[in-house]
């Protein structure tokens, strides 16, 4: 563990002087890459903490990135054209914005989990996909909020004496929010919590017979994976200026799956590292080809084959946790 | 709103369920046998219906592009099983969703470079482009007509070998308990193998059939492998009389909504609202359907797995 962890504040250190060594090397483009990858290792981490330690296949977590994006979408959108969605008037301040995604994000996920934790196994995975699915046709046949082209935000959340408007000021909050929930995720997943959580992922039956209300847990931690998710899903809308259903779609469930398998699952700092060579392998495969695509999925399935705890499976050697 | 309307729609959703079955028949059984996600099932569809489309194209024939699809859709699973899934089937879902989405991507992009990245057309021949009168007054596309015959045929053929013969009876034995049916000394990685290559030619041949109706295009395998899981899981996976129920629903579902929700939508909203509006929520209907399916009956309709 204290390797990992070792490992984890390199590149943490790392993360934090990038602006300084891009702004040497006159790349400052590429801080807006690595906030998106912040971006979505948060979404990872979150969907980890169900996946990894809960063992949960949830095939639909882009319903609650959306879902969050789409809140600072909406109000942002009134806050410029007037109106008010459920009385709720519009307002572009980050400090309501972003509290009522995670909420909004969270209830949703406390829905859908209530529903469908009744499965297990593959039908899990299908249940979580089919309520993504219905927010996300939800959403497309909403014209005023652009429907199926999605809507531009005219600017990016209002932080008051925080301009994340500057790229590297937002790369700094993704940065915080990334480290503030990874030290969470490491609280709980050593606590009483997350112990129950793995318990019930590898051997529900004892741990009913233990006298545990395996729901209950389950449920928690699929709010909460679901509320983290909507906070990624409103830096998102503010990283990409935009709202749209491709937020919601499955292909966004599943990135967000590979990212974490990829990173290494159920490891704490894995969706990170797993975020990072995804969205950096896309980015460089299509700097060298239009058909990048055609090396990325034979590269995925090879490291299914062969890293089979993933990236930071290696990262951590032999020894297991 | 006229009865003829109506059972034209519901032959529409006949039709879609027939070919959503075709599709779901194969992977609910490679689900069902070897417990194994393969996502790449769509893009074996997707193969059928551009080798068809290719070959109708050169040769001017769509016989010949569905005598060539078929065979070379098989091969192209039967590779795809010996390369890579044959690695995965002790592997957990998890692993098997990424290797497979992989195998998507692949798949996307290889067809993208050998075909082009532009649609390509599927023309019909004469005989079948035609319209017959079913009823008085109600013309129905010969082709579509021609899909529902095909499909209830073939799923008459596999009610058959799977109830029916010896092959059959060793599916079923695998779909609900896999281990004793090894133990008992069946050759398992052949049964595998030939239950994947069925199912591929099942894959290939819906591509054939959805080819001259829907584009041929990049892509197309995956909205309609979500549709097919969507099948399989309200069937109960694993089962083709499961599999056959739950393409027939949400054929009938989808289609039906999608006809008559702009309309009712239509009576509150404006015409191009109405028409979004209907549209998506007919989309959506399917995964209501399923929603519901699921939390009345965790594990399908006819759950084959004891």
């Amino acid at each position: 563990m204290q390797r990992s962890d070792l490992i984890a504040l390199i590149g943490l250190l790392a993360f934090a002087l990038f602006p300084a060594v891009a702004w040497a090397g006159d790349l400052l483009w590429a801080v807006d890459l690595a906030s998106r990858m912040l971006i979505y290792g948060l979404a990872a981490l979150a969907l980890n903490l169900i996946l990894g330690y809960g063992g949960l296949v949830s095939f639909g977590h882009a319903a609650f990135v959306g879902a969050g994006a789409y809140v600072v979408g909406i109000l942002s959108f009134h806050s410029f054209m007037g109106g008010s969605l459920l009385g709720l008037p519009g307002t572009t301040s980050g400090f309501l914005a972003f509290p009522l995604a995670i909420l909004v994000s969270g209830a949703l996920a406390l829905a859908i989990g209530a529903l469908s934790l009744k499965t297990s196994g593959l039908y899990f995975i299908m249940i979580t996909l089919a309520f993504a699915q219905m927010i996300y046709y939800l959403f497309i046949s909403l014209p005023d909020y652009g429907g199926e082209d999605g809507m531009s935000l005219w600017e990016r959340s209002d932080f008051g004496p925080l301009d994340i408007g500057n790229d590297v000021v937002f790369f700094y909050l993704c940065l915080v929010l990334v480290l503030g929930f990874t030290l969470l995720k490491r609280r709980l997943v050593g606590a009483r919590f997350g112990w129950t959580l793995m318990g019930l992922r590898d051997n529900p039956r004892r741990m009913q017979a233990l006298g545990t209300s395996g729901f209950r847990y389950q449920l928690a931690a699929f709010a909460l994976s679901g509320a983290v998710a909507g906070l990624a899903g409103a830096l998102l809308a503010n990283q990409t200026e935009f709202v749209s259903p491709s937020f919601l779609s499955w292909h966004l469930s599943g990135e967000l799956l590979v990212i974490v398998i990829l990173g290494g699952i159920g490891t704490l700092y894995g969706p990170i590292a797993g975020a990072v060579a995804f969205l950096l392998l896309e980015f460089l495969l299509k700097e060298v080809t239009e058909h990048w695509q055609l090396f990325l999925g034979p590269i995925l399935i090879l490291v299914v084959l062969y890293a089979r705890r993933g990236l930071w499976g290696l990262v951590e050697g032999r020894k297991g946790d | 709103m006229s009865l003829l309307l109506i059972f034209e729609q519901l032959l529409n959703g006949l039709q879609f369920g027939v070919m959503l079955f075709l599709i779901a028949a194969g992977l609910t059984l490679v689900l069902g046998i070897m417990n194994m996600v393969n996502l790449a099932h769509g893009s074996l569809y997707m193969v059928s219906a551009f080798v068809c489309a290719w070959v109708s194209l050169q040769t001017g024939s769509f016989l010949l592009g569905l005598v060539a699809a078929l065979p070379a859709t098989a091969l192209v699973g039967i590779l795809v099983e010996l390369l890579v899934l044959r690695r995965l089937y002790d592997r957990d879902h998890l692993d098997q969703v990424l290797a497979t989405f992989g195998l998507i991507l692949f798949f996307n992009e290889g067809v993208k470079i050998v075909f082009g990245a532009r649609p390509l057309r599927l023309d019909l021949p004469g005989w079948l482009s035609g319209a017959v009168e079913i009823l008085p007054g109600a013309p129905y596309p010969a082709f579509r007509l021609a899909i529902i015959a095909v499909g209830l045929l073939v799923g008459l053929f596999l009610f058959w070998l799977v109830t029916k013969t010896r092959l059959g009876m060793l599916i079923r034995a695998g779909a609900s308990n896999r281990e004793m049916v090894q133990a008992l000394g069946v050759d398992i990685a052949k049964l595998y193998t030939l239950v994947f290559g069925l199912g591929a030619v099942l894959a290939a041949l819906g591509g054939v059939m959805a080819g001259p109706i829907y584009a041929v295009e990049v892509g197309m395998g995956e909205p309609i492998l979500i549709m097919v899981f969507v099948v399989i899981v309200i069937g109960g996976i694993g089962s083709i009389r499961g599999a056959f129920v739950g393409a027939l629903l949400v054929g009938f579902t989808f289609m039906l909504c999608r006809a008559f929700l702009p309309g009712l939508f239509g009576l509150f909203l404006d015409p191009a609202g109405a028409a979004a509006v209907g549209g998506a929520l007919a989309s959506m209907a399917i995964y209501i359907l399923m929603a519901g399916v699921l939390i009345a009956r965790p594990r399908g309709l006819f759950p084959a797995q004891g």
